[in-house]
């Protein structure tokens, strides 16, 4: 079977790779690219474990193949802090204890940010209905909502001008 | 919450440090289970039946094994050959046969799922191709997965041999009731019949699954010399360790597990499926395998905790003091026995005073899949029945559900269910915090119902490891056993630090493989911060001691006169009083003091004390739709002292979700064809953050005396109240008793039609 | 069969003739259900006939006073579109309540369409709506009412070489609105029990003049009850001609027992999905005051 050739930006750098027209483009972060941040929890779009963002949006990368990616532009959890600077919602997560075992938390990440992208000041609720296709079964999701919200409040501050 | 008691007389404890993983965890650099990988590895892959009862005819693997690309093919008959025998598995016995029979069918299938035949090969892809050119030739047998049927005289049986244990006489037909434990006090019946008021009533509930996040995954490599490297996440590599050098038949110091970060377990991860398998393949093949469980596996072969049927007579005096408890219980234990029945018969009435009871369980094999722990397990069932029973029984006599319970809860002194009497337990506490707890007395609308439960869970304590070891420059390393599974890293590094008396940052936690450091009991049974706490505390006196030590050999005074305080050694007596000597001075001059400063200790403390838990619920409930909405939650909690409160608060707040997936949405649904049809996350519905509020955990602290720093387990408990309390409310809301789990809407839809 | 292809056809005819030549092959739009279901082995598709690079597919455009939404386009852009959301709400909650907000950015309601699930959140809205849809085919481009697509579960009306490329809501009439509600068990992220989509016109003095109710997950495909908008039309939405409305949905029923909800929860739901459908509807109509 031929194998696809692709190329793509990966957190802000040009990536290639062979895949097969059936592989998952989960399957190439983690297994070509080792970037293993990125993590399977069902393979189905439940989990949200394998969020990551495709041309701004974010997605669940086991529902998309990896032939999709040619010419696009993904960001994955790797990509989320600025060099050893975290980003906000990773130091808050770290802050509020929003992890216990940590598997779940490269996705919540990824997501929470992508609302802290375009929603700087979001309720409760819509924090809990945005996160909604990322599940956590350690913290019973408390913490986690408080350290998106933390973010946001510490994102606005940062974004207000003296 | 409430302030820790003598919070000022500690630096540490009681704070809430960012803990030493969280970087590599919110980064994605942290290595978990599925993440690694070996050079050269190939990837394996299982064949799982799609029968749940089958005879095995023959498995003809010559075509897979001519596929280019595979390098190793293992079956039943690759396993050795072992004697029934019981051995430590996890947090209690069991049979080595079973476990090895349950990594790969000898002879019969016995769950839709159980691995038969496994692959290993230069690439997934190659590896799932060689999976369907295996044939097998099955006699498909009859099946029975429902509790109920499977105690049937006619039911379809797992095993000819199985006679049931624990009747007075050795009965004499197989069965697939694998065990009955009754335990008595009193004369139950003559109270019940005496009683001013009782409660009779059935629960049930399906099995669940514990659902971590992170599938089952392992490397292993079967070295040339004989040797065995294992790389995977687990609660305990000992554990896996123990386990895999008996099925295999190797000596367990050829066999070194290398534990990795675990994405939850929740005791579904106290045992193996994969292991033995891969090293088999290694073994054949001569280089790393890979195996992983995709979701689908994850349901259809590893987990569930027991369904249940339970039935509950339960009498008290006009003045609400309970008189009687006749608990019948039946578990579900999937195709071989386990230990949840043990445990739901000591969580059953234990937390209050009754004089009379006549606790009775049944383990009941079938065609699912050989059961696991699942947080507190045995628990959850039987406190549903009980407390739900006890909610009823309050509800006919007037008196408020937790007065009922106040006038019986268990103090110091009285005794437990199995045999010792209670220490310095907070039951009491909980429930009187409850009751005085704004949210008890809160106002409820229409359609709202509120309810309470509370629940026992015993913990544990058990054998642990820990060694704390000074560098060069005085940096301090802790180094223990037990997978961190949800902040236990920065709870080391606290007792660590304020035993040493130096700054949290200044500590390092590794988790050893088993090589590298002396056996820990796996972690699970609430015991890691209790007794491998234990052991870093010891071990960092010692290293007190062995550093005050040398400080005299470098003032040359006597020991007796160099005192430890705020993290360095103090001269006090002799020409040299008054001076100090930090951790760094002294490692920098260790060489000529007498050579590295480090210490191991290990412990097997059985001083722990029980966890006690209190849980309120309020409910919306749809009338014309039956969807019950968590409007608030509030948790009460003995929790000892909270070494980090906010990871105390963590297991408060997931246990009781977990409790409440548990009680509204979550089961195992087998259909006619025995096998399961909601092996993914889509329709096995566990709670999403939009079900929720915030859980709001109220630490109740009433340190362990036996504990330098007070600590009790907190893990398990949280799950155990939610069943009945959410129960409860969602009762209150409409008017019916809820007595079957899931609480679904179309369920309470049918209970309210029937009503109405 | 292994996948064996991945194209990327850049024109409607590429696709057709990518499809008619290779009847293993399918389009992939959003894939939110093709992968799940080749991941799972239920789709045996020998190839994948990529659409989202086809210039034209992935937007909204206007349609003289309509619609018209390409085959690509996920259901959250829905939402960006101002002119739609006012003109049909309904349709728009209803793909929006499809999985997660990752599930949305990716699928689309030509695929929810296409899939044939009776439980497709966004398919009674449209059928509702009075939705059409485009076919480009090997002979040609055809135009039928979506509820023509499905058959059954899992089967359409889609001959060989045929895709869906576009979908089209009609011009939304004076004093109409529309809504979509379903019953899950959780919040979010379960497939819908029972779904309802209502679409209603109400004159100046709040009567009713025209009424479209569609229910799904009730029957093998998603049903338009046309007993039921008859029930409405001409009421006050008075409390008889609701409960003859909720009456006829209920009538119109054939759903199965599965381990998503038993055939009484369903037909009881659907009438009080219905009900409760019809007043947002109302509501956003301007119909009460």
């Amino acid at each position: 079977m031929s194998k696809l050739h692709v190329t793509t930006s990966v957190n802000g750098d040009e990536r290639e790779f062979l895949c097969g027209p059936g592989e998952t483009l989960l399957d190439v972060l983690r297994d070509e690219l080792d970037m293993t941040g990125t993590k399977e929890g069902c393979g189905s779009g439940d989990c949200g474990a394998c969020t990551i963002m495709l041309d701004g949006e974010m997605v669940c990368s086991c529902l998309v193949m990896a032939a999709e990616a040619q010419g696009r532009v993904i960001g994955t959890i790797e990509g989320v802090a600025e060099g050893s600077e975290l980003h906000p919602v990773q130091r808050t997560f770290l802050d509020h204890a929003a992890l216990q075992c940590g598997f779940c938390t490269p996705g919540f990440i990824v997501a929470a940010k992508a609302l802290l992208d375009r929603n700087p000041d979001p309720t409760e609720t819509e924090v809990r209905y945005w996160l909604a296709g990322n599940l956590c079964r350690c913290t019973g999701y408390d913490k986690i909502i408080r350290a998106v919200m933390d973010a946001a409040a510490e994102l606005r501050q940062e974004r207000t001008p003296a | 919450m409430n302030a820790p008691e003598k919070k000022d007389s500690f630096r540490l404890v009681g704070t809430r440090p960012v803990r030493p993983d969280g970087v590599e965890k919110v980064t994605g650099k942290a290595v978990f289970g599925p993440d690694y990988k070996a050079a050269n590895m190939l990837q394996g892959a299982i064949l799982r039946s799609p029968h749940p009862h089958a005879r095995i005819r023959s498995v003809d693997t010559k075509k897979a094994a001519a596929l280019p690309g595979v390098k190793a093919i293992v079956t039943g008959d690759d396993f050795p050959n072992l004697e029934d025998a019981v051995v430590q598995m996890g947090e209690a016995a069991g049979n080595i046969a079973d476990l090895a029979r349950n990594c790969m069918a000898v002879g019969k299938v016995l769950y839709e799922g159980h691995a038969l035949a496994a692959v290993a090969a230069t690439s997934e892809a190659i590896a799932q191709e060689a999976l369907g050119l295996i044939d097998v030739d099955y006699e498909v047998l009859p099946h029975v997965t429902g509790i109920l049927d499977a105690m049937r005289e006619d039911a379809p049986l797992l095993y000819e041999d199985n006679f049931t244990k624990g009747l007075d006489e050795k009965p004499e037909k197989p069965s697939n009731v694998s065990m009955r434990i009754q335990q008595t006090q009193g004369d139950t019946e003559a109270a019940l019949k005496s009683a001013a008021a009782t409660v009779t009533a059935r629960y049930t509930m399906p099995p669940v699954h514990q659902g971590y996040i992170e599938p089952h995954a392992c490397v292993v490599t079967w070295k040339a010399d004989g040797k065995l490297d294992v790389w995977c996440s687990s609660q305990g590599a000992f554990n896996v360790r123990s386990l895999v050098a008996t099925i295999l038949n190797v000596e367990m110091g050829h066999v070194r597990v290398m534990p990795l970060e675990i994405g939850g377990g929740f005791g579904g991860k106290t045992t193996i499926y994969l292991e033995p398998v891969a090293a088999l393949l290694s073994k054949k093949a001569g280089r790393p395998v890979r195996l992983t469980m995709d979701r689908a596996d994850v349901f259809r072969a590893s987990g569930p905790a027991p369904g249940a049927v339970v039935d509950v007579s339960l009498g008290a005096d006009a003045e609400g003091k309970l008189v009687a408890a006749d608990v019948e219980f039946r578990y579900s234990a999937g195709t071989s026995p386990g230990n949840e029945t043990h445990a739901g018969l000591i969580s059953s009435v234990g937390h209050y005073r009754i004089a009379n009871f006549r606790v009775t369980g049944w383990e009941v094999l079938s065609n699912m899949p050989k059961h696991a722990a699942y947080r507190a397990p045995g628990a959850p069932q039987v406190n549903f029945a009980l407390e739900s029973a006890l909610n009823d029984l309050a509800a006919k006599l007037g008196i408020d559900p937790l007065d009922m319970r106040i006038k019986n809860a268990v103090v110091p002194g009285d005794m437990t269910m199995h045999g010792t009497p209670y220490g310095e337990i907070g039951l009491l506490e909980c429930l009187e915090a409850a009751k005085a707890h704004p949210h008890y007395s809160a106002s409820l609308g229409p359609n709202q119902g509120r309810g309470i439960a509370c629940s026992y869970w015993v913990n544990y304590g058990g054998p642990s490891t820990a060694s704390v070891a000074i560098g060069e420059d005085g940096s301090v390393m802790v180094i223990e056993g037990n997978p961190d599974i949800g902040g236990s890293r920065a709870s080391m590094a606290i007792m660590a630090a304020e035993t040493l008396g130096i700054d949290y940052d200044n500590v390092t936690v590794t988790i050893a493989d088993t090589g590298s450091v002396g056996y820990s009991m796996l972690t699970g049974g609430s015991r890691t911060t209790f007794a491998t706490g234990k052991a870093v505390i010891e071990a960092a006196q010692t290293v007190i001691d062995i550093m005050r030590a040398r400080a005299a050999k470098l003032w040359g005074c006597s020991v007796d006169d160099v005192a430890w305080s705020d993290g360095e050694a103090r001269c006090t007596g002799g020409e040299k009083a008054g001076e100090t000597l930090s951790i760094g001075n002294i490692a920098a001059k260790a060489d000529s003091t007498g050579g590295p400063i480090s210490a191991e200790s290990s412990v097997n403390p059985n001083d722990f004390l029980p966890g006690f838990a209190v849980h309120i619920c309020d409910v919306d409930v749809d009338p014309e739709t039956g969807h019950a909405s968590i409007g608030r939650y509030t948790a009460f909690q003995d929790v000892g002292r909270a070494i980090h409160p906010s990871y105390v608060e963590g297991q408060m707040q997931g246990g009781a979700v977990q409790g409440i997936g548990w009680a509204l949405n979550e089961a195992y649904l087998y259909n006619e064809d025995g096998k399961l049809d909601n092996p993914g996350f889509l329709d096995y519905r566990m709670p999403v953050a939009s079900d929720l509020p915030m859980i709001d955990a109220v630490m109740i602290e009433k340190p362990n005396p036996a504990h330098p720093y007070g600590v009790k387990g907190v893990g398990e408990v949280p799950i155990v109240p939610p069943l009945a309390t959410v129960a409860h409310a969602v009762s209150n809301a409409t008017g019916s008793p809820m007595r079957d789990l899931p609480l679904t809407p179309d369920r309470i839809y049918g209970l309210m039609q029937s009503k109405a | 069969m292994a996948l064996s292809a991945f194209h990327t056809p850049e024109t409607i005819e590429q696709a057709v003739a990518l499809l008619a030549g290779d009847p293993s092959a399918r389009p992939l739009s959003g894939g939110t259900d093709l992968i799940v279901q080749m991941q799972s082995g239920r789709s045996e598709a020998g190839a994948i006939v990529d659409i989202k690079r086809i210039a034209g597919l992935n937007g909204i455009r206007s349609d003289g006073d309509g619609f018209v939404i390409g085959a690509a386009t996920p259901c959250t852009a829905l939402k960006e579109d101002a002119a739609l959301v006012a003109a049909w709400p309904g349709v728009v909650e209803a793909a929006n309540l499809i999985g997660s907000v990752q599930v949305r950015n990716r699928a689309t309601m030509a695929g929810n369409l296409c899939n044939a699930s009776p439980a497709a959140d966004s398919v009674p809205a449209l059928v509702a709506a009075g939705a059409t849809c485009l076919i480009a085919g090997p002979s040609g481009e055809r135009e039928v009412p979506v509820e023509a697509i499905p058959v059954a579960p899992s089967k359409t009306s889609l001959q060989a070489g045929e895709m869906v490329t576009a979908i089209k809501l009609p011009k939304r009439s004076a004093g109409g609105s529309d809504a979509y509600l379903r019953s899950i068990p959780r919040t979010e992220m379960d497939i819908a029990v029972v779904g309802a989509g209502a679409n209603i016109t109400v004159d100046a003095e709040g009567v009713c003049t025209s009424a479209r109710i569609a229910i799904g997950a009730a029957a093998p495909t998603v049903v338009l009850v046309e007993d039921a908008g008859k029930a409405l039309e001409g009421s006050g939405f008075d409390d008889a001609a609701m409960e003859a409305m909720a009456q006829a949905v209920r009538n119109a029923c054939k759903p199965i027992d599965d381990k998503r909800g038993t055939i009484e929860y369903r037909i009881a739901m659907a009438g009080v999905l219905a009900k409760r459908t019809v007043m947002i509807a109302r509501e956003r109509a301007g119909g009460t005051a």
